[in-house]
């Protein structure tokens, strides 16, 4: 059993990332997710095992840090909150378009604009769709606890590199700051510069040696029919992710007549709105996709065929649900597919959830 | 002495640098930027550290560069260089990086990460292409355009009233204490290439000294922009840039205090 402690979620998204042996962090200060650059300034992990941290003079500079030192082989991150991602935005489809590993965590706040500093998860497409210009696919992570705050910075950084592709931690400013117990991950050694070239020598700007070509890191090319090509392997990775990385964790589906889906903060609501319902009788189970890019819309649409209908259950105004319903059109089903969720910061209660439930689904049945 | 007497090996008194790639430049005749990239594949060259340098690339005419010279390279986005030279430095201290940026980028839509990569002394090269126009998009007017230039977004010129005041980003940079060495310097004589290329190697001696940011600008032509011949240009550019963007070194620390990073 690892280290056990009480932590808030930023706070191990900084420890994590230590521990995992990233070799970078850089950022910007942005609420609600300001503890994740404190508590590595605090740490120092640079005296530790090496790794750099460096606060940046804005989120655009920041993810071009990322992106400057992703070219060279690094294990990099930055972490930032809604509007800083807008920002990041650019720098996200150079690295994507550069087909470049790295982690861009998003503690997502209310919006559009300046918004609120409240928790939400409106930005659902802006990760999932893309969010810069271009075809490109982030591997979109989402957390509903502090312990997957703590386990999703390896994953990400493994799938980042396996595909190599930026990955997203898509949180929210609830999972943020809240506290929950977490067991901390061991220490893993930060890769040496042998093991970078080895990894990723073939690409990356470690230095032109005589024995190989120069390595070029760029997404430009201007003959169309080789940006064609490039853009037919992005979408066979894409479609690679979408073949192999489906996650999700599917609670007391199994004779569900009805499924809440909903990811983060949103499945932690719903998980006590499947007990509040079942207790009324009505047999409700809850899909919490972990992945929201490759979205798990196999099982959505195994589920499709036995149950009644779906709730997607979001704090937005209905990004996913989109999503829900592709899955259930692609199987071939005809199911209702119905939303609720809340906006501007605001948190829906599992009471509302039940009853957004029984006026959007149960009441038609009747 | 016969042609075969003078193309004798040990008669040999100038030779491409081997760093520099066999493939046709896209720039125009009489463009600067074929000069400048010569220069710095024959410093590297010389200096014996192609396996330790990093050029980061600009958008612009010379985004580009990537194909001319046998090292290394990452393309940055408009304007965010010195923040791509920032990551890769940061964690590769002991490499060579240098920006090749042209006036848009890193005087117009790159001014606060230049001005910040520069405050922290990241330890790097800064080139800076100065030819006061946008070049790659059709000669539109830069930052960097002097009052009364005719471009294709200044038709009467540049009326400082409307468009500001030309940029001096090299002797805003001056001010900064991360700094090392900042020179502003031209390559349309066969001397003004030597001092030029002194000026390079100066600086990558300063970044593998590790003292810091060194900065140097080129005051270039475009004529294909400004719509002159190449010897038209140079006049121009002798003329009218030099008044106001005046050569030789701004800031030298060599001998003062290192300045610190890391």
């Amino acid at each position: 059993m690892g280290e056990l402690r009480l932590m808030k979620g930023n706070e191990v998204l900084a420890e994590a990332a230590i521990r995992c042996g990233c070799d970078g962090y850089f950022g910007y200060p942005i609420t609600p997710q300001s503890e994740v650059m404190e508590t590595l300034m605090e740490r120092q992990p640079w005296n530790e095992t090496g790794m750099v941290v460096l606060q940046a003079e804005s989120e655009v500079a920041a993810i071009n840090m990322v992106y400057g030192a992703a070219g060279s082989g690094k294990k990099v991150m930055t972490s930032s909150s809604s509007p800083g991602i807008s920002l990041m935005s650019e720098g996200i489809s150079y690295i994507a378009g550069a087909e470049l590993p790295c982690l861009v965590v998003n503690v997502q706040r209310g919006g559009p604009g300046l918004g609120t500093i409240q928790p939400s998860q409106a930005d659902y497409s802006q990760a999932v769709k893309g969010g810069g210009h271009g075809d490109y696919k982030m591997i979109v992570l989402a957390p509903s606890s502090v312990q997957e705050m703590n386990d999703f910075v390896d994953l990400a950084f493994e799938l980042a590199f396996k595909y190599r592709n930026p990955s997203m931690i898509l949180a929210d400013g609830a999972i943020g700051q809240m506290m929950e117990k977490v067991e901390l991950s061991d220490y893993k050694e930060r890769w040496s510069d042998e093991e970078v070239i080895e990894k990723s020598g073939s690409w990356a700007t470690t230095g032109k040696p005589s024995s190989r070509e120069r390595n070029v890191v760029t997404s430009l090319e201007l003959d169309s029919l080789k940006m064609e090509e490039n853009n037919n392997r992005f979408q066979e990775k894409y479609r690679r992710m979408e073949a192999e990385e489906q996650r999700y964790e599917a609670i007391q589906c199994d004779d569900a007549e009805y499924i809440f889906v909903a990811f983060g903060t949103s499945a932690r609501v719903c998980q006590k709105a499947v007990e509040i319902a079942r207790e009324k009788g009505v047999k409700v189970g809850l899909l919490r996709p972990i992945t929201l890019f490759p979205f798990p819309k196999t099982i959505i649409g195994e589920l499709a065929k036995d149950v009644k209908g779906f709730l997607s259950v979001e704090m937005s105004a209905g990004q996913m649900v989109e999503d829900v319903k592709q899955a259930v059109f692609d199987a071939g089903i005809i199911r209702p597919v119905a939303f609720f969720g809340r906006m501007g910061g605001i948190i829906p209660t599992p009471g509302e959830v039940v009853e957004a439930l029984e006026q959007k689904l149960l009441k038609e049945k009747r | 002495m016969e042609t075969k007497d003078i193309i004798k090996p040990e008669n040999l008194v100038y030779g491409k640098s081997e760093l520099l790639i066999d493939t046709i430049m896209h720039y125009c005749p009489g463009c600067t930027h074929g000069v400048v990239h010569k220069l710095i594949a024959e410093a590297i060259g010389e200096m014996g550290i192609q396996e330790k340098t990093i050029g980061i690339a600009p958008v612009g005419c010379s985004v580009f560069a990537y194909n001319y010279i046998d090292i290394d390279w990452q393309e940055a986005a408009h304007g965010r260089a010195p923040a791509v030279a920032t990551g890769v430095v940061r964690l590769n201290p002991d490499k060579f990086v240098f920006t090749y940026q042209g006036d848009g980028d890193l005087a117009s839509i790159g001014a606060a990460e230049i001005i910040h990569a520069c405050n922290r002394g990241e330890n790097m090269l800064v080139i800076f292409i100065n030819n006061g126009i946008y070049g790659m998009t059709g000669g539109q007017m830069a930052p960097t355009t002097i009052e009364n230039m005719v471009t294709s977004t200044t038709p009467c010129g540049r009326d400082s009233e409307l468009n500001g005041y030309p940029l001096k980003m090299t002797d805003l940079v001056a001010q900064l204490p991360g700094t090392s060495y900042v020179t502003r310097q031209s390559a349309q004589t066969a001397a003004a290439v030597r001092k030029c290329k002194r000026a390079l190697k100066k600086g990558i001696q300063n970044v593998l000294d590790k003292k810091g940011t060194s900065f140097v600008e080129v005051i270039s032509t475009c004529n294909s922009g400004w719509k002159m011949t190449p010897v038209q240009a140079n006049k121009w550019m002798e003329e009218n840039m030099f008044p106001y963007y005046p050569l030789g070194d701004l800031k030298d620390s060599e001998k003062g205090e290192p300045v610190s990073k890391n």
